[in-house]
C-alpha cells in the first residue's frame, strides 16, 4: 500500500445554521494514488469543494482523518502543518480574484518561495531566476515579469496561479475547477499544460469540476457526489461506459455532445432536492429517481464494490443490479 | 388537416406571424466603443437573417462581439461608449435604429425580447416573480392588474413551475428555477424573436438539460425565433439549425447546423473542436489553438485570425479576406479557399 499519497477516512464536515445542521461532507472515504489524478464531480452544493478545502486544512473537519503520506493531516499543527502544505497546494477557481491585485508577477510567484526558504539563503538575483523559470514552465512570457494581474487575460492569470502553486515543489495538486472560467481554446491549453507537468514531476492531482467532458479526459478515477455523499467511485473510462448510479445515469446523459444527430433521450430529473439539512437516514437521491423501490427508506446506501473497483452507494443497484443495468 | 395544423390555428395569436416572414434582419453590423484614448472595434460587419422558429447560434470566445451583436440589436447598446457605426437592423419590419426611444419600448419585450446570462442578477429581489412577469404583460397589453396576474401565473406553468409560486420572490427559487422565470418574462407577451445570451451557462449539467428542452419545447409550441449566444458547441448541437461561429467582430463561418458541424471549413471552427476533450475516446491527444484573440483596440489589417492559424501565409496577413460560399447556405471569411483544392487537416469532408 506503499502508493498510496492520500487517505480519506469517515470523513465529515456539518455546518451549524439558525435552521439545523447542514451536512456539507457526511461520511466520505476514498484513496488518491501516487502520480494519478482523482476527479470529484457533481452539481453545486454536493460538497465537493468543502471536501478539497477540507483535504488543505482550509476547513476542519468535524470528523474523520485524513492521511497524507501516512501522516494525520488533522491532527498537524503549526510547522508541522506549514510542512504539509508545502507539499499540498491547490489552484483556484477564479483566477481574477486569487491573485492580489497590488503585487507584481514576480511578487505572487516569489512569495511561497521566501515563506517556505525554498531556496537557502537565497539573493534577490536568484529569487528572480527561479520566478523566470517557473514563469517558462508555465509559459509566460519573460516579459510579464513585472506585470500586475489586471493587465494579464484569465488563462495567463490561472498559468500565474499554476506557476505559484508549483513554486514550493509539491508532491500533490488540488485544482478547484481550474478550467471553468476560461474559453474553449485556453481550457485546452491549461488542461495540456496540467497533463504535461503531471507527466515530468510525477505529480498527484485532485481535479475537482461539474465538466464532465473535462474529468473525464483528466482523471483516472472519478468519485460522483452528491448532496455530501460518494454515490459512485470508479475507474473514469468503467465510469463513462458502465454507469450504474441513477444519479450518475442522469449526469452522463445530460452531457451536450458536440456533434449532429446526437439530441438524444435524456434522463430527466424531476422531483424535490432532499435538504442537506439534518437529511433522515435513507438514500439522498429517492425523490428525484427513477429506480426508487422499496428498500430506499431503508437507511443510507454504504458504498460497496460492485465489479472490480467499481463502487456503487444504491440499495437498488446493489440488491438487483443486473436488472438496472438491463433497462438503463 | 393534421393535428398539429388545428391546434396552430387555434391559438390566434400565430396569426400575426403570417404578415411577416423574416422576423429579424442585421445587415453590415458595424460597432464600436469609443474610449478616451482608443476604440475598441467589437463588430465589424456582420449581417445574418432569421425567419420565424428558426434558431441561429452565435458562437464564439470572450470578446468575438456576441453580446455586443444581441444588444445592438435591441438598442441597448450602453451609449456612450458604444457607437454603431454602420447598418441596418430591423424587427418584422420596424428598423430598431431610426425608432425613437418610446417606440423602442413598445417593441421591447413584445416582439423581441432576451434572456441574460445571470438569473441571479437579472430579476428585482424585491418584487414578487408573479409582479414582475405581470408587469412586462401589463406595459404592452394594457390589461388590468388582475388579468396581468392571472397570466404571470399561466406563464409560471407553461415553463414548469406551479401557479401558486407567483407570489413567492427570486431567493425563494433554485438557479434553475430563477432562470425559467426570466424566461417566462422574456416570453410573456410571445415575441417574434428572442435573444439568449448564454443562458444555461450559469447552471447545473442536469438543470441545463431541462431548460434547453424547455427552450426546445417552447419554440416548437410558440414559433418564436431563437438567437441563442453560446460559447459551448453541445449547446448549439443540441438546440440551433442555422450558426454563425464569430471571431473579432466577424462572423468567420456561417452555415446549416450540418454545414458548419459535419463540414466544418475555417481554421478557427475546427480549433473549436478539436480543444474539447472528446468524449468518446479519452487519450485523444487535446489540440488547443496557441496564442490569444487579438486585441480588439489595434486588429491587424488582414484576417485576425492568422496570428493563431497553422495554415496561414503571408497573403492572410495583408488583406480582409472575401467570403467564400460552398452552398446557398454556407459561406466562410478564409483567404486559404480562394485556392481551389485547399482542405484542412482533421474536419471537413
Amino acid at each position: 500500500m506503499s502508493d498510496v499519497m492520500l487517505e480519506v477516512r469517515n470523513l465529515k464536515k456539518y455546518f451549524k445554521t439558525l435552521r439545523g445542521t447542514v451536512h456539507a461532507v457526511d461520511d466520505v472515504s476514498f484513496t488518491v494514488e501516487r502520480g494519478k489524478t482523482l476527479g470529484i464531480v457533481g452539481e453545486s452544493g454536493c460538497g465537493k469543494s468543502t471536501v478539497g478545502r477540507c483535504l488543505l486544512r482550509l476547513l476542519e473537519p468535524t470528523s474523520g482523518e485524513i492521511y497524507f503520506e501516512g501522516i494525520d493531516i488533522c491532527g498537524a499543527k503549526g510547522s508541522e502543518l506549514k510542512k504539509l502544505r508545502k507539499d499540498m497546494q491547490m489552484i483556484f477557481q477564479d483566477p481574477y480574484s486569487s491573485l492580489n491585485p497590488r503585487k507584481t508577477i514576480r511578487d505572487i510567484i516569489a512569495a511561497p518561495l521566501l515563506e517556505n526558504k525554498i531556496i537557502p539563503n537565497a539573493t534577490k538575483k536568484d529569487i528572480d531566476t527561479r520566478v523566470l523559470e517557473l514563469m517558462e514552465t508555465v509559459g509566460l512570457a519573460e516579459r510579464l515579469f513585472n506585470s500586475y494581474p489586471h493587465e494579464l487575460d484569465g488563462g495567463r492569470r490561472q498559468r500565474v496561479g499554476i506557476a505559484r502553486a508549483l513554486a514550493v515543489q509539491p508532491k500533490f495538486i488540488e485544482c478547484d475547477e481550474p478550467v471553468s472560467a476560461l474559453d474553449v481554446s485556453i481550457q485546452a491549453q491549461i488542461l495540456n499544460l496540467l497533463k504535461k507537468l503531471q507527466r515530468d514531476r510525477g505529480l498527484t492531482f485532485i481535479f475537482i469540476t461539474h465538466n464532465l467532458s473535462v474529468v473525464h479526459y483528466f482523471s483516472d478515477d472519478i468519485i460522483v457526489m452528491y448532496l455530501g455523499q460518494i454515490v459512485e467511485k470508479a475507474p473514469a473510462r468503467e465510469l463513462f461506459e458502465n454507469p450504474m448510479h441513477p444519479y450518475t445515469k442522469a449526469l452522463l446523459s445530460a452531457i451536450l455532445v458536440p456533434e449532429i444527430g446526437n439530441r438524444k433521450q435524456r434522463i430527466r430529473l424531476a422531483g424535490e432536492v432532499t435538504s442537506p439539512i439534518d437529511p433522515p437516514d435513507r438514500c439522498r437521491f429517492e425523490k428525484r429517481c427513477h429506480y426508487a423501490c422499496e428498500l430506499c427508506n431503508q437507511g443510507t446506501p454504504q458504498l460497496i464494490e460492485v465489479s472490480p473497483n467499481h463502487f456503487v452507494a444504491c440499495h437498488c443497484v446493489q440488491k438487483n443490479s443486473n436488472t438496472i443495468a438491463a433497462g438503463g | 388537416m393534421s393535428v398539429e395544423n388545428i391546434n396552430h390555428t387555434e391559438e390566434n395569436e400565430h396569426l400575426r406571424y403570417d404578415t411577416c416572414e423574416t422576423v429579424l434582419e442585421v445587415k453590415d453590423l458595424v460597432v464600436h466603443y469609443e474610449l478616451e484614448d482608443e476604440t475598441v472595434e467589437a463588430v465589424n460587419g456582420i449581417s445574418f437573417s432569421l425567419k420565424r422558429g428558426q434558431t441561429i447560434g452565435l458562437v464564439g470566445e470572450t470578446g468575438a462581439g456576441k453580446t455586443t451583436t444581441a444588444l445592438s440589436t435591441l438598442n441597448l447598446l450602453p451609449d456612450p461608449p458604444g457607437v454603431i457605426k454602420n447598418g441596418e437592423i430591423t424587427v418584422c419590419g420596424h428598423k430598431m435604429l431610426e425608432l425613437k426611444p418610446q417606440e423602442l419600448e413598445k417593441i421591447r419585450g413584445k416582439e423581441i425580447s432576451m434572456i441574460f446570462q445571470d438569473p441571479m442578477t437579472s430579476l428585482n429581489p424585491v418584487m414578487t416573480v408573479g409582479e414582475q412577469i405581470a408587469e412586462s404583460v401589463r406595459l404592452h397589453e394594457g390589461i388590468s392588474k388582475k388579468e396581468a396576474f392571472e397570466r404571470a401565473q399561466e406563464m409560471l406553468e407553461l415553463v414548469g413551475i406551479p401557479g401558486e409560486r407567483a407570489i413567492d420572490y427570486p431567493h425563494q427559487f433554485s438557479g434553475g428555477m430563477k432562470q425559467r422565470v426570466v424566461i417566462a418574462i422574456a416570453l410573456a407577451c410571445n415575441p417574434y424573436v428572442l435573444l439568449a445570451d448564454e443562458p444555461t451557462t450559469a447552471l447545473d449539467v442536469t438543470i441545463q438539460a431541462q431548460v434547453l428542452d424547455m427552450i426546445n419545447d417552447l419554440k416548437k409550441r410558440l414559433g418564436t425565433a431563437l438567437v441563442m449566444i453560446t460559447h459551448d458547441l453541445g449547446v448549439v448541437a443540441e438546440i440551433c439549425d442555422q450558426v454563425a461561429v464569430m471571431y473579432a467582430g466577424r462572423i468567420v463561418e456561417y452555415g446549416t447546423l450540418e454545414d458548419v458541424f459535419a463540414h466544418t471549413k475555417h481554421p478557427y471552427t475546427e480549433g473549436l473542436f478539436n480543444s474539447l476533450p472528446n468524449i468518446a475516446d479519452k487519450n485523444a491527444e487535446l489540440k488547443p489553438i496557441p496564442g490569444l484573440m487579438p486585441d480588439p483596440t489595434k486588429l491587424p489589417p488582414g484576417c485576425a485570425f492568422a496570428a493563431r492559424c497553422q495554415y496561414a501565409t503571408e497573403a492572410c496577413k495583408s488583406a480582409q479576406p472575401e467570403p467564400t460560399y460552398f452552398s446557398d447556405t454556407h459561406y466562410v471569411l478564409c483567404t486559404r479557399y480562394y485556392e481551389p483544392d485547399f482542405r484542412l487537416l482533421t474536419r471537413g469532408v
